[in-house]
């Protein structure tokens, strides 16, 4: 990696990245209980799952029974049972988020479909499991979980019901029509009530057992919304409503389903307190679905990445048979070897996609394991709010400014080297400190995980299937590409669509402790590249400082006619800034995990042997994706801080910034030669130079200037990193035919 | 009365067949291209042989189940990632060399060795399983020989099927000649019994089951004695992939039979 600024590589990749490989890049390589469940979910995906693909299952978008056998599949493998504790019937213990994302990967890599399906029972469970009542929580837990050998239970299904026909819930959860009244209520008894909702895309509602729907309040008696568990035989209406015509996702359930039924108010997820005679839900649905989304989006993001790269080993396939079988091509010519991969577009184009699938994924599960340690911190600083009487709303913003203040003193004394004393040792230890910088950083990577996996994949997937030519638009063609990029669609609009995550962006990205540690990543990005300067860490880090202070700037800068231009309503504005940092934090994490790739590589007897061409290789993507990511940003950044500024025209304001022809005569005696270097100049009969005005002022945007022209600079050799990875991958030996279906 | 079997399951590692598997000479003799990096399974043959042997641990109360392989420790556990999680077993491991062209006698010699190691094993119930070739170079020697390295003279190659009598005794199905299959009757173990298909489908992957054999497996990789297998003057004269060939007819409204006719005619020319 050290040497890689030269361009001469002794060592290229041999083979595909194989699992020893994932495991540490994504690091699981400790887990046996994640190796093996990525060993059974990608049995079924590429089983099952491929050969329904395969049938044609696709074509329509009912629910049949030939889907249906993929819930016993997931039954069978051990995926459904992941998200339940040992004590509830699973058999991971502890979080779970990365154990969900593998098995979205894994499942996606086949069909996302697939994988939603699976992942849509998680969803249902998900409210329940976040923030319902010990009760709830073991009681549907036990439900859901599959049965054990010998045991006679079938196990229940669950649906997540948010969305609303138009014109209620969508983008925006406020507006909701589905209504909760009080039916009966006799004094002393646990009161009942009616529940009316009506879904819309509301996935396995083709057989769910149990729905968790989001209400408002239609009763004077109830205060705000609050999440409900209806379940399939309460009295009245649980009716499935018709099969969305979905173009997308087709292995799994989507309806419109119909609900007016009565529930003991037991079934309030996170039960519910009666103050003057008033029902009053422990959690509203926002404060529910915030909880939930915030862990299930990432799996989403995955879904996008392992499509995109599933497409390489197809795609490299194809371009290297394409001629082969002709009378020109002889085995051993070029054309018979090599095939498409002769064409240097036909490898960089994979090279820039593949990069872009490495960084979503080492972005998503970045994001996974960064919530699977914060979740028992979670616990640990709901049980100290709790022994402090706080209890959410004001007095825990209040509490949390002063944890926030020692936390931003964590990464001031960090910053200073000073990470010896005392002090610093207690408040790094401090769980809610832990916990304030953690949620800081979570609150961003996951939006942008769902935000630029699935969006900037989903381009990068149409992308793949153009290098299969035609082939890549049929039924026909290996690896489903096709289907992957349309399904690629919903991953970015499900469970909130890309407006969503960059308003959710927009606001968490201004943390100030998110901030704090943003600029220690830039730090961090200049020492990595100290080492290894073929990674582009370092036009990560120039293009860091760029967006940074093109987001300063922005907090104060005005438009051209006085507006304010960072607010909430000028999405033109934060929602830019916020793609940028995404491109940041996805190029960042992939260099990231290559460094933890040389770190553990080594010790690996089965890598050893292969590493040097591997991790040549992949830090050549890293700096595909870095170049790739300083270019956008620079362009955004550069759109933002410029574009709101009026461009001076030929008129009486615009002359005061040019040269008059008289005046530059005179000077060109004291001056020789300026002239030359003045464009802007007026006539004395006013003509001046064609174009659309003098050239725009760049008062006081020189340190933005200065970092732009440095990080151009610094896109040196990133396109001698694309030349070598386009070598790599005409050489890189692949399997004689794709594993799936089997 | 049937009476408790304890067997021994022989299995090694194999490139997954899917890989392109392209034979190189080196310093050391033949291998496989990139062989290390390849992604390993189980081998296929001696797979039949595990779920066959654990079928039958399960029906007869009190037997035993273990599973033998000399591989090299890193690959050995990323198999067992899937392989664990398919029946309950015991491991025991031998770090060191596997494949096509490692001498098939000092192979069967650590595996013999690392059996009578086995502390808890009951001699006269073993049943040796074990595949009746293998799919890295279908040799075919290796099983035949450690039963002979311990001393086991009832020997049973391209097994099908194993039916416990009631009096202690077995019978079993092999495969011979013109797809046939000859039944014999063994009064009981010790016996070797190299398997061909068998009749049982792949378990499902079941994580719960691998959880539980993680357990032992572990230890066992982390207790692997290290193999060592001497060049000892074994020599390969060629190596070579078998040949592919692709010969396209188009053809229309062919009777089944004429087309079966010609693709035997053509194996035939071989
Ligand atoms: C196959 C499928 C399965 C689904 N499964 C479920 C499920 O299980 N449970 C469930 O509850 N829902 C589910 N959904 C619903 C999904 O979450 C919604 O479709 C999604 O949240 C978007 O809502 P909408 O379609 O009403 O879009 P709209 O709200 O109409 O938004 C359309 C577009 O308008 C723009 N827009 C809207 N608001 C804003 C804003 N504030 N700022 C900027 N731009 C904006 C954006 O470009 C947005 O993409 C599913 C959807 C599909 C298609």
């Amino acid at each position: 990696m050290a040497t890689s600024v030269s361009n001469v590589r002794s060592e290229t990749l041999r083979t595909l990245p194989d699992d020893n490989v994932r495991q540490i890049l994504w690091r699981f390589a400790e887990r046996y209980d994640l190796q093996m469940l990525v060993q059974s979910a990608r049995e079924v995906a590429r089983g099952p799952v491929a050969r329904l693909v395969a049938e044609g299952q696709r074509a329509n978008h009912d629910w049949t029974d030939k889907k249906a056998e993929l819930l016993d599949a997931f039954d069978q493998s051990g995926i459904t049972a992941v998200f339940m504790d040992p004590e509830q019937g699973g058999y991971i213990a502890g979080p779970k988020n990365l154990a969900l994302a593998l098995i979205a990967f894994e499942l996606a890599w086949v069909d996302a479909g697939a994988a939603t399906c699976s992942l849509a029972g998680c969803l249902a469970l998900a409210p329940i499991h976040e923030r319902g009542t010990p009760e709830q929580r073991a009681h549907y837990m036990a439900l859901a979980v599959p049965p054990a050998p010998g045991e006679d239970r079938v196990a229940w299904r669950g649906a997540f019901c948010l969305t609303e026909p138009i014109p209620y819930v969508g983008v925006d959860t406020g507006m909701l029509s589905g209504k909760l009244r009080v039916s009966k209520w006799k004094k002393g008894d646990d009161p009942l009530l009616q529940v009316e909702k009506r879904g819309r895309f509301i996935t396995n509602m083709g057989f769910a057992n149990f729905v968790t729907a989001a209400v408002d309040s239609g009763d004077p008696r109830i205060k705000g919304s609050c999440m409900v568990i209806i379940e399939e035989g309460d009295p009245g209406v649980y009716d499935r409503g018709t099969p969305t015509r979905k173009l997308v996702h087709q292995l799994s359930s989507t309806c419109d389903p119909i609900f007016n039924v009565f529930v003991p108010a037991s079934r309030i997820v996170g039960g519910y307190t009666v103050k003057d005679g008033i029902i009053i839900p422990n959690y509203s649905h926002s404060e529910v679905i915030e909880a939930v989304f915030k862990r299930t989006r990432v799996t989403v993001a995955l879904m996008t990445s392992a499509k995109l790269l599933s497409a390489v080993e197809p795609v490299i396939r194809y371009q290297r048979g394409r001629f082969r079988g002709s009378e020109q091509a002889k085995p051993g010519s070029l054309r018979y070897e090599m095939g498409i991969q002769q064409r240097q577009d036909a490898l960089h184009r994979l090279a820039g996609l593949w990069a872009i699938g490495e960084a979503g994924a080492s972005l998503g599960f970045a994001a996974a394991r960064l919530y699977d340690e914060l979740d028992p911190l979670e616990r640990e600083k709901a049980s100290i709010l709790s022994g402090k009487d706080i209890h959410g709303g004001k007095t825990e913003l209040k509490f949390f400014r002063e944890v926030n203040k020692s936390a931003m003193e964590v990464v001031r004394q960090e910053n200073s080297g000073q990470t010896n004393s005392a002090c610093y040792t207690d408040l790094k230890a401090d769980p809610l400190v832990q916990f304030a910088l953690k949620d800081a950083v979570a609150n961003v990577l996951c939006p942008a995980a769902k935000l630029w996996n699935t969006g900037t994949g989903s381009n990068a997937m149409r992308e793949a299937l153009s290098l299969m030519g035609g082939y890549g638009i049929t039924e026909d063609c290996p690896g489903f590409l096709a289907y992957k990029w349309m399904d690629s669609q919903l991953e970015a609009t499900y469970e909130g669509p890309e407006a969503v995550q960059r308003r959710n962006l927009s606001v968490t990205m201004t943390s100030e402790l998110f901030l704090a540690q943003f600029r220690q990543w830039i730090l961090e990005m200049r020492e990595v590249a100290g080492k290894r300067p073929g990674t582009g860490a370092c036009s990560i880090a120039t293009a860091m400082q760029l967006w940074l202070w093109t987001y300063q700037h922005l907090q104060s800068a005005t438009d051209a006619d006085g507006g304010a231009l960072y607010q909430s309503a000028r999405q033109g504005v934060t929602f830019p800034l916020a793609d940028a940092l995404c491109w940041l934090l996805a190029a960042r994490q992939f260099i990231l995990d290559v460094v933890e790739l040389e770190t553990k590589g080594p010790e690996h007897p089965v890598l050893a042997e292969g590493l040097p061409g591997t991790l040549s290789f992949f830090t050549d993507l890293c700096h595909i994706q870095a170049a790739r990511s300083a270019g956008e940003v620079g362009r955004i950044c550069a759109e933002l801080v410029f574009g709101y500024n009026r461009h001076p025209a030929w008129d009486e304001e615009g002359y005061k910034g040019c040269y008059r022809s008289d005046e530059l005569d005179s000077l060109e005696g004291l001056i020789p030669g300026i002239s030359s270097c003045a464009s802007d100049v007026v006539g004395e009969d006013g003509s001046h130079p064609v174009k659309a005005g003098p050239c725009a002022s760049c008062k006081g945007l020189e340190g933005f200037q200065r970092i732009r022209t440095k990080l151009d600079g610094c896109l040196t050799g990133a396109q001698l990193a694309k030349d070598r990875a386009a070598e790599a991958i005409a050489k890189v030996m692949i399997p004689e035919a794709l594993d799936y279906p089997r | 009365m049937n009476q408790l079997f304890h067997i021994v399951v022989c299995a090694s590692v194999v490139p997954d067949p899917l890989q392109t598997l392209e034979p190189v000479t080196g310093a050391n003799g033949p291998s496989l291209k990139n062989e290390m990096m390849l992604p390993a399974i189980l081998d296929p043959w001696a797979a039949h042989a595990l779920y066959e042997g654990a079928n039958l641990a399960r029906q007869i109360a009190g037997s035993k189940l273990w599973l033998v392989s000399l591989a090299p420790k890193a690959k050995l556990q990323q198999v067992m990632m899937t392989a664990a999680q398919k029946v309950p077993l015991q491991l025991v491991a031998v770090d060191g060399p596997c494949g096509g062209f490692v001498d098939a006698h000092q192979t069967a010699a650590l595996l013999a060795a690392a059996i009578r190691k086995i502390p808890e094993l009951d001699f006269s119930r073993l049943l040796l399983f074990g595949g009746w070739e293998s799919a890295s170079r279908s040799a075919g020697v290796t099983l035949q020989l450690i039963g002979e390295e311990l001393g086991i003279v009832d020997q049973f190659q391209g097994v099908d099927a194993i039916k416990p009598q009631d009096d202690g005794s077995f019978e079993v199905l092999e495969r011979i000649e013109g797809a046939r299959h000859q039944v014999s009757v063994c009064t009981g173990p010790p016996a070797v019994l190299g398997w061909a298909t068998g009749s049982l489908g792949e378990p499902r992957n079941d994580p719960q089951v691998g959880m539980a054999n993680m357990r032992s497996i572990m230890p066992a990789l982390q207790r692997a004695t290290a193999g060592t297998i001497a060049p000892d003057g074994l020599q390969y004269s060629n190596v070579a992939a078998p040949k592919q060939q692709r010969q396209t007819q188009i053809v229309k409204d062919k009777p089944a039979d004429e087309i079966a006719r010609e693709i035997v005619q053509w194996i035939t020319q071989e």
